[in-house]
């Protein structure tokens, strides 16, 4: 009876598939950076051409991304005595006296068509020596991505850990008066920028989740009054709906192969149990069962195991259970509250949703030592997402009454907030890095 | 507690009413869609609560079935629990004999959880609240055909606020005919 009504009832939604416009989505503010961030000069980049000037500042770019970072301090353009485009014009000592440990130069040359080449080099002001030279070749659709790829070397290059300025974020939008909310799902790169409507509805949007390619998006929609999964393909906007049994279709969680997804259905009995579904052949292999809430389900690494909350003992901890089917086993057991688990990017450590005094704050469990280390300060903060290079987790807080995003370092030390202009964000997802 | 949940749920009637109640709560669409003769927009059925025009009028006053009274459509639970208190005997017993009465009559369970923890264990909680509503009407004669139960977890806070009042409104089935 009501699964055909509600079909009918057709929530007004649109997908849209659009570039929202000219100003960034998010704000970036950084709340706490480290004591000693790295003093380093990103001169503006050269122009060697004669046709369309590029369409964004790449030098611009690289510097902000770098002071997001928290690990370093770019100088302020103005404050530049010489600006060098090629390395013949490079004086160290200047640079030296101004208190620069790091040096970035370079020239955008025009190519063929619409085509670019971002070339830069990297000094050690100390040294006098060069420390990387690269050539980045991009359209101009794509210069402002090229131009986080070389902040993403950049970094690499000083601090020998992989960036992800060139990545993604997703997230939960709500606004709208409480008597006409609209939901949206957004996807932005990671600085804030270049935002797009993945779905708009005025029923609740949930858990968006990245595929392991970083192409598509698995999410949980209420559209037709009820929870049912879907899974969009991010370039095209095409989409599928791949669950919508009885009862609640929740919590999606890619294999890391991307065939599979790990779900938490209640389906006829009521009960809430995990799941895997076999994306191409349908198949669904029940993991969980028994009268507990089995839900948010997290793959491990090697797409062995799976991770889930459960209130099996009371209030929710987290277990595993081997993906193939198997015994769970509990894993956390450090305080009353431990949902919502999501794997470290080396595999030695899950976020969670953890109970502190009364607050519900991000800690990372050790898993080998099962020691927990409460990473945020809010009262009701939640859905913890790893940055792909593990240095950095994104989460959602709140802001007065509004919810906003935060990010943390795994360290604790750097954070920041990142707030829309207006209504509330949620549930922000980190992208994989993107394909090379 | 029980004087402080009827407290609340007297509040709530009165926000919904008026629509002006005290500044710092809010009635989101899907409160406001309890009280009217809307569902929060889902309006497929043609079986309006109000086009009904008759209520269960069990012992003289409206307790159970689509008459019932705002207050007796919603049962409240405590945090992370979802066993239905006693003192919801009366009302659930009444929806049960009218379903039971009126076998085309239909019913959809709406549960909802407060904003605190993580989404889809919230999810979880708002459906195993239902379920327990539902045992409870099936056990007082309903038909497993006759109920339908949905899960909002904290996505369609009834009122909007980060303290225990607002949390102890939200944490709630709706019981909503006709669906």
């Amino acid at each position: 009876m009501s699964r055909i009504n509600w079909q009918r009832a057709a929530a007004v939604f649109a997908l849209l598939m659009v570039s929202a416009g000219l100003r960034a989505e998010l704000q970036i503010e950084i709340t706490a950076g480290v004591d000693k961030a790295v003093p380093i000069a990103v001169v503006p980049f050269g122009w060697s051409g004669t046709g369309a000037r590029p369409p964004q500042d790449a030098a611009a770019i690289v510097a902000a991304d770098l002071a997001r970072s928290g690990r370093f301090a770019p100088m302020d353009r103005k404050d530049m005595l010489q600006r060098p485009t090629a390395g013949t014009e490079v004086d160290f000592s200047d640079w030296k006296i101004q208190g620069s440990d790091v040096l970035v130069i370079g020239q955008v040359v025009q190519g063929a068509g619409d085509q670019f080449e971002i070339r830069f080099q990297v000094f050690d002001v100390l040294r006098g020596e060069q420390l990387l030279g690269y050539r980045q070749a991009t359209n101009a659709a794509d210069f402002r991505r090229n131009s986080h790829r070389v902040a993403d070397l950049i970094y690499e290059k000083l601090t020998g850990i992989r960036g992800v300025f060139s990545t993604r974020i997703a997230y939960v939008t709500v606004a709208g008066p409480a008597t006409k909310r609209i939901f949206r799902l957004i996807v932005t790169d990671a600085d804030g920028e270049n935002p797009r409507i993945m779905l708009e509805s005025v029923q609740p949007i949930m858990s968006p989740a990245w595929s392991p390619d970083g192409r598509r998006i698995a999410y949980v929609s209420f559209e037709n009054r009820r929870s049912e999964i879907y899974v969009q393909d991010l370039r095209s906007g095409s989409r599928k709906r791949v669950s919508a049994r009885p009862g609640v279709n929740g919590a999606p969680a890619w294999s890391p192969d991307g065939r599979k997804l790990a779900v938490s259905l209640s389906r006829q009995d009521g009960n809430l149990d995990i799941y895997t579904l076999d994306l191409d052949s349908q198949v669904l292999t029940r993991l969980t069962s028994g009268a507990a809430i089995d839900t948010e389900p997290a793959w491990s690494l090697d797409g062995q195991q799976i991770y889930y909350t459960s209130d099996s003992t009371g209030g929710p901890q987290v277990y595993r259970v081997p993906a193939l089917g198997g015994a769970s086993q509990r894993v956390t057991f450090e305080g009353s509250y431990n949902a919502r688990p999501r794997m470290s990017p080396d595999g030695k450590q899950l976020a969670v949703v953890h109970n502190d005094r009364g607050n519900y704050r991000i800690a990372l469990v050790d898993l080998a030592r099962s020691y927990t280390q409460v990473l945020s300060d809010g009262r009701l903060d939640e859905s913890p997402s790893f940055a792909p290079n593990g240095e950095t987790l994104i989460y959602a807080t709140r802001e007065g009454k509004r919810g906003v995003l935060a990010t943390v370092s795994a360290n604790g030390r750097i954070k920041q907030r990142l707030s829309t202009v207006e209504g509330d964000v949620r549930e922000p997802a980190w992208s994989p890095f993107p394909p090379n | 507690m029980t004087m402080m949940k009827s407290l609340a749920a007297l509040l709530t009637v009165a926000l919904l009413a008026a629509c002006a109640g005290p500044s710092r709560s809010t009635v989101d669409e899907n409160a406001a869609g309890t009280a009217g003769t809307q569902t929060g927009g889902a309006m497929s059925s043609g079986v309006g609560e109000g086009g009904m025009g008759q209520g269960a009028t069990m012992g003289g006053s409206a307790l159970g079935g689509p008459g019932a009274s705002q207050e007796n459509r919603i049962i409240y639970f405590e945090y992370d629990r979802f066993d239905v208190k006693s003192e919801y005997n009366a009302v659930l017993q009444a929806h049960g004999k009218y379903l039971s009465a009126n076998p085309t009559s239909r019913v959809r369970l709406e549960g909802h959880a407060d904003e605190r923890g993580s989404r889809e264990y919230n999810i979880g909680l708002g459906e195993k609240r239902a379920q327990a509503v539902r045992n409870v009407l099936l056990l007082q004669g309903a038909a497993s055909d006759q109920i339908n139960t949905v899960s909002f977890g904290e996505e369609r806070p009834a009122v909007t606020g980060d303290d225990e009042e607002a949390w102890s409104l939200n944490r709630r089935v709706e019981i909503v005919y006709g669906q």
